[in-house]
């Protein structure tokens, strides 16, 4: 039989657990979309690459000044002819499985990465081997030097060059994996996911971090959370009323439209944690009458203006920047020379621009989303510039579904093809013109709009061959100049979105992606 | 009667290929493409080949359609394109959620339409009348959203009572699953109580009227037992009709009431793997709930027999 001391004794010990069990943190957060798929190289979708900052580690990493960073990198040598690279790994990097991370591993998640990015194209072509040196060494040769290759480990945003295990790292890049296992700060609750519901995130209890303060996305990655949820909250009016009455912690990105609502709270935080922001872009589809013209396409130049575009999507001058450089500004590359004149809407020189190429008034298809609040209002205001501008316009509107299944077809207008599309990238997808995916500029083995110029390819490879700041800095003002000539697309206009938050959640990172690290929730 | 439902059932066989073989090549034939959505802006026309390749879209839509059936025929539902689990997992993650508002809208419903419509009835012409089809009209005309935020903004937002969203399943616990479920079955139930109410008024009137009814109070029956007992029961006919399609239309379309209230449910999933053409996921929900309307008619029409017996099958 118990004594009462033991009944005591054990009454004290539950409690002091359930006392520890409330001890433990969560976060309940409302991401801009639910979490579909959750393999970050074989898709671009910002949601799986934030996904991936929870669960994987990156060998580089850009601090908050946008400089790069070693990151599971201890250290690197650089030969004097620049062609030879020795990683090495920190000490005590462990898988989720509580397997150490090995140089082989890296090799396979460089390779896979290689095979999918824009930029991993680009550098696989300067590469000339990878191989493990030992368990926590690799070495990168290449065949000439390039300033991509801590560029592209170290960047920032779709797709992210995640390291993985290398069973799974070998995984063919155009199939998902099916092993969820990386070595970040946080660990993927397999178990608890529900798509659609929540998917759940534990801190990683065996996660070294690196001793520096955490800056962007480099430094110290400082779990300071037990448990992360992403709630799938598909109603935006819902999610603020749920941040509002407490029962979550956070909305990523609240629309604009009821920002009002939360400013209004004092319980609310609102912080701008990506300083770079987003870009709106025009595409227009080069490959068909009349944009296979390049006066046509220079007249979009002419006819459209970043701040009607601004006011219509974003409205509040404080969360949008008119900038037009077609690097981001407040970026190394950011420059506007040779922007003098456009994006000002003047609609006589778009006239002479569409006589002078002889465009004989067809309409041109414009592809309009019409489900995402974010571009919604940017087909009727194109639509009015552009039918100002001298252009006829036909917009379709359809979900942003059908516009992605649509934007890749490449058949006349009259067969279900198109003429002009908008959307909008994360900043930091747009940082240098190889890294810009619709300044690829191959033809055929271009993204949809397939532009064709040798001169902007022979460029972008200048780019890439450059390893002097100063000097890739010339050259992407010549890609911008070249630009004003092809029109690849046209940018509209920065735009940033504020993560809202209860007051006592902190430690949100100024980055290019939003991470859960260093935050706390008191 | 089992010959019956042997033979109810063997006829749902030609209804669900029918189904499998539109639905099939509907999406097919529809603008979309799975492999563009997953390959994102910077794919190239060859990435995009890839993917589609991979996810066996290449195939011709006859192949594809073989390969599809002869999984099903096996038991096997396939695997989502995005979520990479078995889309029979999926769907046995969302049963629950939408089984739960199904029946407790319901219930609601049931508990609330009926005795207010054999009410309505039989003060027919009163005020009770007009207020209760006054109801009925204004449950009828206001969407199903705009009950939905009032009720948030005057129970979650303003008193506090119940929880603004979310669903909690019935294995954590009996209070936080009622509590989330309440406000979205009371949201749901007003369309059908306004459904079933204004139907329980027309049979019940219809019935009272018949010599049986006359009869009964000739021979000093009390008016409860002659509405509930004979009117009720003779007029359950449609009434239970109604209610049955009406399990069924929950069962597969409360996308509006799943969303406000971040109901994980099938709905939802329908929705999500629309907007991403998820197509065999969309294949098997839509299979599934051919199965479901299906099944309820058939217990629809057998629950007739219960009610009237006159009905012999």
């Amino acid at each position: 039989m118990m004594s009462r001391w033991t009944i005591v004794a054990a009454a004290a010990a539950l409690l002091a657990g359930s006392s520890l069990a409330q001890a433990q943190t969560t976060l309940k957060v409302v991401m801009h979309s639910d979490v579909k798929i959750v393999d970050p190289i074989w898709t671009t979708a910002y949601i799986v690459r934030n996904h991936g900052y929870m669960i994987y580690d990156t060998l580089f990493a850009l601090d908050g000044k946008g400089e790069i960073k070693p990151q599971m990198v201890d250290g690197f040598t650089e030969s004097p002819d620049k062609l030879t690279y020795k990683f090495t790994l920190r000490d005590g990097l462990l898988w989720h499985d509580g397997k150490p991370v090995t140089a082989e591993d890296c090799v396979a998640s460089i390779k896979r990465w290689g095979a999918k990015d824009p930029i991993g194209l680009k550098l696989m072509t300067f590469v000339d081997s990878m191989s493990a040196d030992d368990a926590k060494s690799f070495t990168i040769k290449l065949k000439s030097p390039t300033g991509l290759l801590l560029f592209g480990l170290a960047k920032p945003s779709s797709n992210v060059p995640f390291m993985m295990p290398k069973r799974v790292a070998e995984t063919d890049p155009n199939t998902q994996i099916s092993e969820f296992i990386g070595s970040g700060p946080f660990v993927l609750k397999t178990d608890e996911w529900k798509p659609g519901d929540k998917i759940v995130y534990t801190k990683f209890k065996d996660y070294k971090p690196r001793a520096e303060p955490a800056s962007g996305l480099a430094g110290g990655k400082v779990a300071k959370l037990d448990r992360v949820e992403w709630l799938a909250v598909a109603d935006q009016q819902q999610a603020v009323n749920a941040l509002l009455a407490g029962e979550i912690d956070m909305i990523e990105q609240p629309a604009y439209d009821l920002i009002p609502l939360l400013k209004d709270d004092k319980s609310i935080t609102l912080t701008n944690y990506n300083p770079l922001g987003l870009q709106y872009t025009m595409r227009p589809n080069h490959t068909q009458k009349p944009f296979d013209n390049p006066k046509v396409r220079q007249a979009l130049f002419y006819a459209l203006n970043q701040k009607d575009f601004l006011d219509a999507t974003v409205g509040n001058p404080e969360y949008y920047k008119i900038c037009k450089s077609l690097f981001v500004c407040g970026t190394p590359l950011a420059s506007e020379k040779g922007m003098e004149g456009l994006l000002e809407s003047n609609f006589e020189k778009s006239k002479a621009l569409l006589k002078e190429a002889g465009y004989d008034g067809t309409p041109i298809v414009l592809l309009h989303s019409t489900d995402l609040q974010v571009l919604t209002n940017l087909g009727p205001v194109a639509k009015q510039l552009l039918e100002r501008g001298g252009f006829k316009v036909d917009m379709q509107s359809s979900d942003w579904q059908t516009v992605v299944s649509r934007r890749v077809r490449k058949e006349p207008v009259d067969k279900g093809g198109w003429n002009l599309m908008q959307t909008s990238w994360v900043s930091a997808d747009i940082l240098n013109p190889v890294m810009t995916g619709f300044l690829n500029s191959s033809c055929d083995k271009a993204a949809f709009g397939w532009p064709c110029d040798e001169q902007m390819e022979k460029l972008r490879d200048d780019f890439a061959r450059e390893t002097d700041p100063a000097k890739q800095k010339a050259i992407a003002e010549a890609v911008q100049m070249r630009q004003r000539e092809v029109v690849t697309h046209v940018h509209l206009g920065q735009y940033y979105v504020p993560i809202a938050t209860r007051s006592n959640v902190t430690g949100i990172l100024s980055a290019a992606a939003p991470v859960f690290w260093n935050i706390e929730k008191k | 009667m089992l010959s019956y439902i042997l033979r109810r059932l063997l006829a749902t066989i030609p209804v669900l290929v029918i189904v499998a073989v539109l639905v099939f090549l509907m999406l097919r034939l529809t603008p979309g493409d799975p492999a563009a959505v997953i390959a994102g802006d910077n794919a190239t026309t060859e990435q995009i080949a890839l993917i589609r390749n991979r996810l066996g879209l290449d195939q011709p839509i006859l192949a594809q359609f073989a390969i599809w059936a002869g999984n099903l025929l096996q038991g096997n539902l396939g695997e989502s394109f995005f979520f990479k689990k078995p889309i029979g997992e999926l769907i046995m993650g969302r049963v629950e959620p939408t089984l739960s508002l199904a029946f407790a809208t319901m219930l609601i419903a049931v508990c609330v339409a009926i005795p207010l419509g054999v009410l309505a009835a039989y003060k027919h012409g009163s005020w009770i009348d007009r207020i209760v089809m006054g109801f009925s009209v204004l449950g009828f005309s206001v969407p199903v959203f705009v009950i939905g935020y009032a009720l948030i903004y005057i129970f979650a937002i303003t008193l506090g009572w119940f929880p603004v969203q979310g669903y909690q399943p019935l294995s954590g616990g009996f209070g936080g699953f009622l509590q989330r479920l309440v406000l979205p079955a009371v949201t749901l139930s007003v369309i059908y109580i306004a459904l079933i109410a204004r139907m329980t008024r027309a049979s019940v009137l219809e019935v009272l009227s018949e010599d049986y009814i006359r009869t009964a109070r000739a021979k000093g029956q009390v008016e409860r037992k002659i509405l509930f007992r004979h009117a009720l029961k003779n007029a359950a006919v449609p009434i239970v009709t109604v209610v049955g399609i009406g399990i069924a239309l929950l069962i597969g379309g409360v996308v509006v009431t799943e969303s406000v209230f971040a109901i994980p449910g099938l709905g939802r999933l329908t929705v999500d793997a629309v907007l991403a053409r998820d197509y065999p996921t969309i294949q098997a929900v839509i299979l599934l709930f051919s199965g479901v309307y299906v099944g309820i008619n058939l217990l629809i029409d057998l629950a007739y027999s219960l009610f009237d017996p006159r009905i012999r099958y």
